[in-house]
């Protein structure tokens, strides 16, 4: 078991034929990801990757039953492909693009109200199930099967929590990585609900960062709901109030969003709070 | 980004926001010109800097003549303002702006944001404007009102109506609010904004609503939609270093510590510098070279880190992804070879490629300290900094 996919997932990808697009189907396919085609508009009929072409996210499924897309369009166009997306009714969409305007996510969350889609993202590493499933930009050869859960609003941060419960020997059941935009897809109640439910999950690394209540709505959920131990690390203690620190979302303003709000109040809901990255591997296996 | 206030209440008058009469002025003889024109019998002279707080250092003055504005305006223009939103540098005043004043009989408070929790645009009212909404959430919480937009209905009479009962304004004020809070919808829908601030809003004694103040931040990530944005964009109110990061990629912040940073990936780099704080060290720097990084950006990156004199020893730790370490590597080895690297520099690389990369750095002629992991990187760095190693 694990969350969201696993090896049966369907997925195709949306810019195939780009750059970004074309790379990481590659790597997705050498570790065995089942990508079943994917979508540029004016290219349909053609091959790619030894993978069919289609010019719409509807033709794609029609063809393929994808059930799962994972999408590199350029910025401004990402918006309009999660739409395209959600409106064919792909039930998990995985959005790596950075730098999306805040209002067109605004927009795109206000459309999948009521819908079943699911939302990944955006800026955002995508999720994987290792020797299952790869979507994303993840650098595979971290992984290795096992029984910690891992959701993380930074790309690099998601590799470091791999890499330790690896060297810990625990390996991981699923990898999500919720993205580093104020406005995004899944949050981290999202996660840890089905990481709860899933039998292969034992712990959770939860891994947040300055800006937003996200982590403290998580603390409270954690109190409430989550009885498997979880490590969280907050990135940004050292951060300067004001200042963006490279992702969208990381900003403290007037005093709110700071990391020591965010480790207070999962300190309270029962959390192993770590202040150095490199002890969440450690405190991972303490717990078991 | 941000804008000047002038420019932003330019933006307000295109927007139908009413906003004092005035014009912005780079010399003090313009200014005593401005003045003269605006027939009143007093003038606010009001530095411009991309900082609120200014009033309370003296960055907005009160004239009762030309001549005094022609002296206040000497007296700002060229000068730095250090206001408690700015650095201990300040920022420099190279233009100010000339207003007419106005009689107030009350000030209120308007602003329109993000909200990141509900993912609606909330409007933020208060009848107690004038001082920082901050101040006004702990002083009065009860005189802040929100009110939230769903993005497919948009701005509703219901919305307008609730924000002035809150604002307690008479009846036939509302209109003249329905305009202010259309014009600050639209221009935050069509310019993509992420704040629009007004504060004071006043209310003159003869009822008028004027946007006494202007503040406007826009979406990084949506400025290449909006040359028009884009053209307002003042470098030099900006930190130079950072604003020189950008022309390369990088995305760097100075800090006041003694050990240069060079991460990838934006959490690892603030993971790396709250890691060198807790070893006991103090980060100089924040430093993504971001996602698809190269020698060049490397060697930039090194640049800018060792232009800071506190530096003492710089600390590389890359978690290779799509980044490969090997190229890390040789762009640490190009940075060696092109300036002088006074310091000492310990490099942590994992990840793809890493062994390749870390073979890389141990044949060479500099002086380079590999580290066998994130904690004995961070370790090393500091005793380097220290002098202790």
């Amino acid at each position: 078991m694990s969350i969201l996919v696993d090896k049966k997932t369907k997925v195709i990808c949306q810019g195939f034929t780009g750059k970004q697009g074309s790379f990481h189907s590659q790597q997705a396919l050498d570790y065995g990801t089942k990508l079943v085609g994917g979508v540029t508009p004016e290219r349909g009929g053609q091959s790619h990757l030894g993978l069919p072409v289609f010019n719409t996210v509807n033709d794609a499924i029609k063809q393929t039953g994808a059930t799962a897309s994972v999408i590199y369009v350029p910025p401004f166009f990402a918006a309009d492909a999660i739409l395209e997306a959600l409106e064919a009714g792909i039930e998990l969409i995985v959005c790596i693009t950075e730098g999306i305007p805040t209002l067109h996510m605004l927009r795109v969350k206000a459309a999948m109200q009521g819908t079943k889609s699911l939302l990944i993202g955006a800026n955002c590493p995508g999720i994987i199930t290792p020797d299952e499933c790869k979507i994303g930009i993840m650098p595979a050869s971290i992984h290795q099967a096992g029984s910690v859960g891992i959701v993380s609003r930074s790309g690099t941060l998601t590799y470091e929590s791999v890499h330790q419960t690896t060297q810990q020997g625990l390996g991981q059941s699923t990898c999500v990585g919720i993205g580093g935009d104020p406005i995004h897809g899944m949050n981290f109640i999202d996660v840890l609900s089905r990481f709860e439910a899933d039998p292969q999950t034992k712990g959770i690394v939860m891994v947040g960062e300055i800006g937003g209540s996200d982590e403290e709505d998580a603390a409270d959920y954690i109190k409430a709901h989550v009885t498997k131990p979880v490590v969280a690390y907050i990135a940004g203690q050292t951060a300067p109030a004001g200042k963006r620190m490279g992702h969208a979302g990381a900003i403290v303003t007037a005093g709110k969003g700071t990391a020591e709000s965010k480790m207070n109040a999962l300190k309270i809901a029962g959390v192993e709070v770590v202040s150095a990255l490199t002890d969440i591997g450690v405190a991972m296996q303490r717990c078991f | 980004m941000n804008i000047h206030e002038y420019q932003a209440k330019k933006l307000f008058q295109h927007y139908a926001i009413p906003t004092p009469q005035g014009c912005v002025a780079s010399s003090a003889l313009d200014a005593q010109n401005i003045a003269e024109t605006l027939t009143n019998e007093s003038w606010v002279v009001k530095a411009q800097i991309h900082a609120g707080g200014r009033g309370k250092v003296g960055g907005v003055k009160l004239a009762k003549t030309p001549s005094d504005v022609f002296n206040f305006t000497n007296e700002l223009i060229g000068k730095r303002l250090i206001t408690k939103q700015t650095n201990a540098h300040g920022l420099p005043i190279e233009s100010v702006l000339i207003e007419k004043t106005y009689p107030i009989k009350r000030e209120l408070y308007l602003s329109l944001l993000v909200e990141r929790s509900s993912e609606r645009l909330v409007f933020v009212a208060s009848s107690a404007g004038g001082i920082d909404i901050e101040s006004i959430a702990h002083q009065l919480p009860e005189e802040i009102i929100t009110v939230t937009v769903h993005p497919a209905t948009g701005l509703q009479p219901s919305h307008c109506r609730k924000i002035g009962y809150a604002l307690k304004l008479e009846r036939a004020q509302q209109k003249q609010l329905d305009v202010i809070l259309h014009g600050m919808m639209n221009l935050f829908l069509e310019k993509d904004a992420s704040q629009i601030e007004i504060n004071p809003l006043i209310e003159t004694q003869t009822g008028e609503l004027i946007a006494l103040d202007a503040k406007i931040n826009f979406d990084d990530n949506a400025l290449a939609l909006h040359d028009d944005i884009l053209a307002l964009r003042d470098a030099n109110q900006e930190d130079a270093k950072e604003h020189e990061a950008e022309q390369f990629g990088l995305n760097y912040i100075a800090l006041d510590g003694n050990i240069g940073c060079m991460v990838n990936g934006a959490g690892l780099a603030m993971a790396t510098m709250d890691l060198v704080k807790l070893k006991g060290g103090l980060p100089a720097n924040f430093l993504d070279v971001g996602g698809g990084t190269n020698a060049e950006k490397v060697c930039e990156a090194f640049k800018l880190i060792l232009a800071d004199g506190n530096v003492k020893a710089v600390l590389v730790n890359i978690f290779g992804g799509i980044v490969k370490c090997d190229i890390i590597a040789q762009g640490i080895l190009a940075a060696m070879a092109q300036i002088n690297v006074h310091v000492p520099v310990v490099v942590r690389l994992e990840g793809t490629n890493a062994n390749e990369g870390r073979a890389l750095l141990s044949n060479t002629q500099f002086t380079l300290y590999a580290a066998n992991d994130l904690n004995d990187a961070a370790q090393q760095v500091v005793s380097l900094a220290k002098g202790i190693a």
